[in-house]
């Protein structure tokens, strides 16, 4: 009974902080402070409810018992990661994101193959690719191989028509501005067309983050060696060990929220120049 | 006009590709099993045959094509082996959950653009939400909700659910505060409440951002529910007929749900289109 009382008080307490806090003048520490504490506070209601209504941890563990867990499996929580992480999403991601923006700039010399490639490619990235992951298991084999290629293929096309969009955002007046300086398309392309494209190639790669791990995970469902991320969740789940899941579920928003935070990042420097950058400072 | 005929050039070179693919990937089993047979393969013959394997490693699009032909118009639609069948499990949850997560979308926008206090709490949770691959929870949200009793549709619906919130949270945030300084003042000026500020300025106004988002949501629902269908051990619905297909290397079915999976995303964006442009055209916005 006290664990519910105590998840009440937490609610009624952080409810109200944040509000208090959400009429003072905002500086930058009220600001992240606010998100924070409603967080925090979510996760105190979840304790006190799992404890309070003694929920069984086959259905909910509480966030304590996750903990526990995550300090405790370290040794296996890192080798799921370099498996799926490492080795599957992020060679995926490199190469997949490589060869798309490659392909962008190929293209972009030739309207025609534009005119083509755009439509297919906006029509494939609404598919479900995540659906190719078994007969890429099937062509590449069980282990990371197979999961890069899912990754490859699911971050192909949204890096591909961003950059290809990217690549036709200068407007005549800058193109004119270049062929007044008599400069060769090499150099347009280098000097004012590539930077130009560069924050649509950032949208893309931050939709492409998440679909890495997404597709690294998912593709591990349909066979995998016996460690990876994806395995270990299949696997725990048949054997009701759900505060494994819920770790390696951390380890994934963990990942998955550096990852973008990180290509965010790389945006702020290469494109400190464009309007959305700017307004922040 | 001038798109059609690249974009036939691009249709074509790809079932090109895919044919001369399909040559290459299979013709190691054509020459395992003329070599076991003793037999020489003329080059007429290995084409035949990599393109006629029952178990290919990547079946030619006229075979997909015969798949597909005979699991919809051959079989009965409630045939456990009717494509239809499992199509509709599959759209069923989808559209449940698109459902969900539009009308929950929504309402949490409008609190978002409402409520200070749950603008600065929620907002970044919302967008932190989506760099979690949330896919890797879906067997433990079936398999949960199994245990207390839920299942069937709606534990896949949760899953598309919240893949499809996002993105209309964020656009209708977006859209929900687009009318300008200039449209308020006049709003005020007519001495109007804030319900008729919200149902004939604010819902109005939204309306084109909420249609983007819907595009987006609808293909990321359908994502969804497929994934939501693996880790139940394969039941129904396409993403049962892969996962089926896998265990027992039959490629031609995994190519024909696939190309179904497509067609049905391809379709139901489509239908979001057109009720965009239907609405927007007597809404005077386009």
């Amino acid at each position: 009974m006290q664990w519910i009382i105590f998840a009440f008080a937490a609610w009624v307490v952080g409810w109200a902080l944040n509000i208090w806090l959400s009429n003072m003048t905002l500086k930058g520490f009220v600001r992240f402070a606010i998100p924070i504490i409603f967080g925090l506070t979510l996760l105190t209601i979840w304790e006190g409810v799992v404890r309070g209504f003694d929920v069984s941890a086959v259905l909910l563990p509480s966030p304590s018992a996750i903990a526990v867990r995550f300090a405790a499996s370290g040794s296996i929580l890192w080798e799921d990661f370099v498996q799926t992480m490492v080795k599957g999403a992020l060679s995926g991601y490199i190469i997949g994101c490589g060869s798309a923006f490659l392909t962008a700039v190929i293209i972009d010399r030739f309207p025609f193959l534009q005119r083509g490639l755009l439509p297919v490619g906006n029509f494939v990235a609404a598919l479900p690719v995540v659906g190719m992951a078994p007969i890429l298991v099937m062509w590449f084999g069980f282990d990371w191989q197979s999961k890069a290629a899912v990754v490859f293929v699911m971050v192909f096309f949204p890096v591909l028509v961003n950059t290809v969009q990217g690549l036709q955002a200068s407007n005549a007046m800058q193109l004119d501005l270049m062929e007044t300086y008599a400069a060769s398309p090499q150099q347009t392309l280098v000097k004012l067309r590539l930077p130009m494209a560069m924050p649509f190639v950032f949208n893309g790669l931050k939709i492409a983050t998440t679909l890495a791990l997404i597709g690294a995970i998912v593709a591990e469902f349909f066979g995998s060696p016996i460690r990876g991320m994806g395995f270990r969740i299949s696997a725990s789940v048949g054997q009701l060990a759900l505060d494994m899941v819920w770790a390696e579920i951390v380890v994934a928003a963990i990942v998955g929220s550096a990852a973008y935070g990180g290509v965010a990042l790389i945006e702020r420097t290469v494109t400190f120049w464009h309007p959305s950058q700017r307004a922040r400072s | 006009m001038n798109k059609i005929l690249p974009v036939l050039t691009v249709i074509i070179t790809i079932f090109i590709v895919w044919y001369i693919a399909a040559i290459w990937l299979n013709s190691s089993w054509a020459y395992d099993k003329a070599m076991r047979e003793g037999k020489q393969l003329s080059s007429i013959e290995l084409i035949a045959d990599t393109w006629s394997q029952d178990k290919p490693k990547l079946p030619a699009p006229h075979q997909v094509a015969l798949e597909i032909w005979e699991t919809t118009a051959e079989k009965k639609i409630t045939s456990k082996r009717s494509l239809i069948y499992h199509t509709w499990i599959t759209l069923s949850a989808t559209l449940l959950g698109f459902l969900l997560g539009t009308s929950f979308g929504i309402l949490l926008a409008i609190g978002i653009v409402y409520n200070r206090v749950m603008d600065l709490s929620v907002m970044p949770w919302v967008i932190a939400s989506q760099t979690i691959p949330i896919l890797a929870l879906a067997p433990m949200i079936i398999v949960v909700l199994n245990a207390i009793g839920i299942s069937g549709l709606l534990p896949k619906a949760m899953i598309s659910m919240y893949l499809s919130f996002f993105p209309v949270v964020v656009g209708m945030v977006k859209g929900l505060r687009s009318p300008e300084i200039m449209q308020l003042d006049q709003m005020w000026t007519w001495n109007a409440s804030p319900s008729q500020l919200f149902w004939r300025l604010r819902l109005p106004a939204s309306t084109p951002f909420l249609f983007a988002s819907l595009k987006v949501g609808v293909a990321a629902s359908l994502v969804g529910a497929i994934v939501g269908e693996l880790p139940t051990g394969a039941v129904a619905g396409l993403g049962a007929r892969l996962l089926a297909g896998s265990y027992y290397g039959q490629t031609i079915q995994i190519w024909s749900a696939l190309i179904m999976a497509a067609a049905l995303a391809a379709l139901l964006v489509s239908i979001v289109g057109i009720v965009q442009r239907l609405t927007l055209k007597r809404m005077g916005m386009v």
